[in-house]
């Protein structure tokens, strides 16, 4: 095991950051947001790995199999659920830059 | 080898935070997600080097095959499926199937130490129960949010002395969770009724959270699943399950608070009082006038011949589909002259930024798009607030009525237009169960229908103007 205070100085910093890296996301990615989050504890897959590896027996290798077939659901969902939701937004992201290009034009003509 | 794996996992940790930063702003999200990705099939694949996973043809590894396949396509096949008004839910069962998943890993290490007789310390019970009441209350929670949203659950349900009960269900989770804890060999009767105490528990938490707090609801179960995560990540001994668990778990805790504070309630009223029970004690303020009917026509005239025009839609709107018909009303006008802008109230639809995916979907741009603080002032210059769908977001009650439930919430300020078209299918009230009074207004006119149809017609009506 990661030794007794180091455990709690990943755990505090780890904290910090998550809390730093999202304190200044706009609310339109609040949802893409929380669902990329959601995606990310999808790591929960490597630690249902490890423990399917390693069961013995009916009992463990029963519900290794569901933390393996859950876990992989969470990051799979996850992840094609946020890019759905992101792709979104880079589409009416372009049309909009090609429209503020044209407006661009267009004013110059009035002028 | 484990140098391999040490950087592999270490790099991992890192991209997930770096994506996670990415996705702060809407140009780089999707760089930032894609980037966490590779970081997660990185360390997919590399956790099959790991040396407590036996290798060679046996049971374990074929099992494991399978339940990451089959896991995969289910959730390949409903993320691909899921219509984007019902996205809040299905991120709340993905959320669910990971906490279930943190909550499954503490089982089987339990069972282990249950059936081998065998102690790995007091610090490694204690941190895979943790992990296994937050991840199994999450998943549980989840799935009954899910239902909810999804509506296959209509009711909120309580259960006489429900808070009651619940205190009672807590204590019995802590203490059978106390002697697996400290359990010398683990006893297996005592893991059996941990778990399912705390899944009742998650069951008993949900249930009578009504839907329009589930945003809130799911976002916290999102933060909790991520602690859930971490915990076991120590348990594991597993660091990028400790960083990226822990990262969400704070993350999300401020995701959590931001949301509650937008839709004024706080996390332990939504987790702990039914929004309904608060309505039916307020007294009631007499409402004045009358609701006063428009035919689309002259809807469509006042529009056409207005000079800003601003659109508030809510969540009717989203589930009558009529994004793309409000995108096409809105290009019309904007070919008369007429200025168009969107107000957004941050819980517009399900969730804070779910209008936006919305209408990002039916191709709106984002610059004409505004949140509540840029565009309130704007209101009083409008010609016409035209509300689509939405209702509690736009009661002048919440600034006027202090007995109110929804007092004190910050609404858009539709009410100062000059000329407010309100497009509704009846005359009900909204999720709050609060008669709306912008309704009432001298200004304000009802224009009945479906929400689709009804811009349907105004865009005929535009059209014959032309």
């Amino acid at each position: 095991m990661i030794e007794g205070f180091t455990a709690l100085y990943i755990f505090m910093l780890s904290a910090f950051t998550g809390y730093e890296v999202i304190s200044r996301v706009p609310v339109i990615l609040h949802t893409p947001l929380m669902s990329g989050s959601n995606f990310v504890h999808g790591i929960v897959l490597v630690g249902a790995m490890i423990v399917l590896g390693h069961a013995e027996g009916a009992l463990e290798l029963t519900i290794g199999f569901f933390a393996v077939a859950l876990a992989a659901g969470n990051a799979v969902g996850g992840y094609v659920a946020t890019i759905r939701m992101l792709e979104m937004f880079q589409s009416s992201n372009r049309s909009s830059q090609k429209k503020s290009g044209g407006d661009a034009v267009s004013d110059k003509g009035a002028e | 080898m484990s140098l391999l794996i040490d950087s592999v996992y270490f790099i991992t940790a890192f991209v997930f935070i770096y994506g996670l930063k990415q996705m702060s702003s809407p140009v780089t999200a999707h760089g930032g997600i894609v980037v966490a990705g590779i970081g997660m099939v990185a360390a997919t694949l590399i956790t099959l080097a790991v040396p407590e996973i036996k290798l060679g043809i046996n049971i374990n590894l074929l099992l494991m095959f399978i339940a990451i396949a089959v896991g995969s396509i289910v959730a390949y096949l409903s993320a691909k499926r899921v219509a984007m008004t019902d996205m809040p839910q299905m991120i709340a069962m993905y959320n669910g199937m990971g906490g279930g998943a943190a909550a499954a890993i503490a089982a089987v290490e339990l069972v282990k130490l249950s059936s081998s007789g065998e102690s790995h310390g007091l610090t490694f019970q204690v941190l895979a129960v943790l992990g296994a009441v937050i991840g199994a209350v999450s998943f549980s929670g989840s799935v009954v949010a899910f239902a909810k949203l999804q509506g296959l659950m209509k009711r909120t349900l309580r259960l006489p002395l429900h808070q009651l009960m619940n205190v009672g269900l807590f204590v019995a989770v802590c203490v059978t969770g106390y002697w697996v804890a400290t359990g010398h060999p683990v006893s297996s009767d005592h893991l059996l009724w941990f778990f399912i105490l705390s899944v009742v528990l998650g069951v008993m938490l949900t249930l009578p959270i009504g839907g329009a707090d589930m945003p809130v609801v799911i976002s916290l179960f999102n933060a909790l699943t991520g602690l859930a995560v971490a915990f076991e990540g120590f348990v594991l001994d597993n660091a990028a399950m400790i960083i990226a668990g822990t990262v969400v778990g704070s993350s999300g805790t401020l995701l959590t608070q931001m949301m509650a504070k937008a839709m004024n309630r706080q996390i332990s009223s939504v987790l702990f009082s039914s929004f309904g029970s608060a309505a039916n004690a307020a007294v009631e303020e007499e409402i004045k006038g009358s609701m006063k009917e428009i035919q689309a026509q002259d809807a469509a005239i006042m529009m056409a011949y207005a000079s800003k025009v601003i659109i508030v839609p809510g969540y009717g709107m989203a589930v009558a589909q009529a994004q793309h018909k409000l995108k096409e009303m809105g290009a019309l006008l904007e070919e008369r002259g007429v200025e168009v802008k969107y107000a957004i109230h941050p819980v517009a639809g399900r969730m804070p930024g779910h209008m936006n995916v919305l209408l990002a979907e039916a191709g709106v741009d984002y610059d004409q798009i505004f949140d509540l603080d840029e565009i309130n002032p704007e209101f009083p210059n409008a010609d016409v607030a035209l509300v689509i769908g939405a209702n509690d977001v736009v009661n002048p009650v919440a600034r006027s009525n202090p007995d109110s439930p929804i007092y004190g919430m910050p609404i858009l300020a539709a009410d100062k237009a000059r000329n407010v078209i309100v497009i509704k299918r009846g005359q009900g009230t909204g999720f709050s169960g609060v008669e709306n009074h912008l309704f009432y207004g001298d200004n304000t006119r009802m224009l009945y229908g479906d929400g689709k149809k009804a811009v349907g017609e105004l865009i005929s009506g535009i059209k014959q103007l032309s």
